[in-house]
């Protein structure tokens, strides 16, 4: 493990006059050991991710469901532990949708469920039965993209594209729940009719991460497809 | 994750009866928490009951004049809905201010309301905690507490409850709806529902075994001014550090509610009296009993003055 520059580290700086050996040795150790403090305290998010450990004991239990995907129905027989994701990018090969955190902490894995965005990664596919799913291989290809992927595309909405199909979803829910008059965490008039402004956008696709750091265009790609 | 065996309910009292019958039963609907506790083998249901073919999607009229929501409506429904927008804006508000558009897609209205804590060491598997490990011990007293309550806590736990939802019903005295697994019904107050942790701080709410919650009753509305303002680490998509539902008539008296602080959303009547008195009057009743770490003292002076901008606000307003 890399250790991080002292000013990084938990317990402060080595400029810091409050910094003791005492505390030194607590904090490289738990630095070197990473089990001392929570992983909130390591700096990063509540619940932070952690690779699932499977299970090494019990039957497999299976169930089958039938749902549609862009269109098509497909008839699956899955693990019931198995995701909406993971059923649609291990069992029907639809990769677009992206495993982030796996904890619906980036939005990576957003898809839409009977019109709504939803986090795939924390829904069973079993619970999906007779659903109508659209993910970002039924919004539009490469040679016909739906209008929130050209946007996408003209305005630099991305660098790497790993949160892009679900933000491009996540988008266009967003149009769709401004239509409907949902309002958000920024609604100034709860009795209003909500204006899709940049702050109404930020807000709204909260739930969707970039660490590229696209937001700027990404916001200028969903105001201009709000706008045709 | 571990392997569990899956049915779907057809009626609640079935859901129920299923759940009793089957030790490590749990019931699922929007699953945005179950699921994630799940993966960390936080939760190992060995048998789940998918609820959400049951209706219980509606938000209807009451006799009283007040709502019925049912157990079953999503977040965003809840939060949308026109009477709840006009009449228990603090609701929609708190709602809002909670999550992400997609988990407020999944999430229910029951659900919500048994959402977990989110202690970091409750999280953390190679933590002892508590309420995951009954017995095991509680690290985030002396440890890393900045996030966590600073009353109502005990010695076994300092873990808040951390959702925003329950803490606007709480300012509305809204009833839980319940059906038992015998088919029995009853009511339980929202200020009754979740429990203090004691001794026995895994036991987080007054639900026994089986019992499913069918509905969130809400009183005919109160009028006043409705306020949640959110204190948190982040602009958006962040749990509070504090939070404040409040209530506010035009005279200045009114209501409120503290999310973040305690292991339930915390409300004190004696509180409430002080709000013509101003932030610091209505804190001294709310916090009286405080028991904060070090990590998480700066809490008392958020709540003064959190609340202090929401009577400023209702100022400006009313």
């Amino acid at each position: 493990m890399t250790t991080p520059p002292p000013d990084h580290q938990p317990g402060g700086s080595f400029d810091d006059p409050g910094f003791n050996r005492r505390k030194f040795l607590v904090t490289s150790s738990a630095t070197v050991a990473g089990g001392m403090l929570p992983s909130f305290a390591m700096g990063q998010s509540p619940a932070s991710p952690k690779v699932d450990p499977g299970s090494t004991a019990g039957p497999l239990e299976t169930s089958k469901v039938a749902f549609e995907v862009n269109g098509t129905t497909r008839s699956l027989e899955v693990d019931n532990r198995t995701t909406l994701l993971d059923a649609l990018r291990e069992h029907l090969k639809l990769t677009g949708s992206k495993k982030g955190c796996d904890h619906g902490q980036c939005g990576a894995c957003t898809v839409l469920v009977d019109g709504k965005r939803i986090n795939s990664c924390l829904a069973l596919a079993v619970m999906h039965e007779g659903s109508k799913i659209t993910t970002i291989e039924g919004l539009g290809t490469p040679d016909d993209m739906h209008p929130m992927q050209k946007s996408f595309v003209k305005c630099d909405g991305y660098q790497c594209g790993y949160c892009t199909s679900g933000q491009i979803c996540s988008a266009v829910a967003t149009l769709d729940e401004v239509k409907a008059g949902i309002p958000s965490h920024v609604t100034s008039d709860l009795t209003a009719s909500p204006e899709l402004t940049p702050e109404e956008i930020k807000e709204r696709m909260s739930g969707n991460i970039c660490r590229c750091g696209a937001y700027s265009n990404i916001v200028d790609a969903i105001t201009e497809v709000a706008k045709s | 994750m571990k392997t569990f065996t899956f049915e779907k309910a057809t009626t609640p009292a079935e859901a129920a009866g299923a759940a009793a019958r089957k030790p490590g039963a749990k019931f699922i609907a929007g699953g945005t928490n179950l699921l994630d506790l799940m993966k960390l083998q936080i939760e190992t249901p060995s048998h789940l009951i998918d609820v959400t073919g049951l209706g219980l999607d509606q938000i209807e009229s009451t006799p009283e004049g007040g709502l019925r929501i049912g157990a079953l409506v999503r977040n965003t429904e809840l939060a949308a809905d026109e009477r709840i927008r006009r009449d228990y804006g603090v609701l929609s508000r708190a709602i809002v201010a909670g999550a992400s558009g997609q988990l407020r897609n999944m999430a229910t209205t029951a659900g919500n309301l048994l959402q977990r804590t989110r202690c970091p060491y409750f999280y953390d598997t190679d933590q002892a905690c508590n309420k995951r490990e009954p017995g095991s011990g509680c690290p985030a007293i002396e440890g890393y507490s900045r996030p966590l309550g600073i009353i109502g806590v005990s010695d076994a736990c300092i873990a808040t409850y951390p959702g925003d939802m329950a803490v606007a019903m709480r300012v509305l005295d809204a009833e839980i709806e319940t059906i038992k697994s015998d088919g029995s019904t009853r009511v339980i107050p929202i200020a009754d529902f979740h429990r203090l942790p004691g001794d026995s701080p895994h036991v987080e709410n007054a639900l026994e075994a089986g019992e499913f919650i069918t509905a969130v009753t809400l009183p005919k509305p109160v009028g006043g001014k409705h306020y949640y303002h959110k204190v948190r680490d982040r602009a958006s998509y962040a749990f509070a550090l504090v939070s404040v539902a409040a209530i506010i008539q035009p005279d200045g008296s009114g209501r409120l509610a503290v999310g973040g602080i305690a292991p339930k959303p915390w409300r004190i009547d004696e509180a409430d009296a002080e709000l013509p008195n101003g932030a610091a009057a209505v804190a001294a009743k709310l916090l009286a009993g405080s028991n904060p770490t070090p990590g998480n003292a700066f809490k008392e002076t958020l709540v003064k003055r959190t609340i202090a901008a929401v009577i400023s606000k209702a100022k400006q307003d009313n």
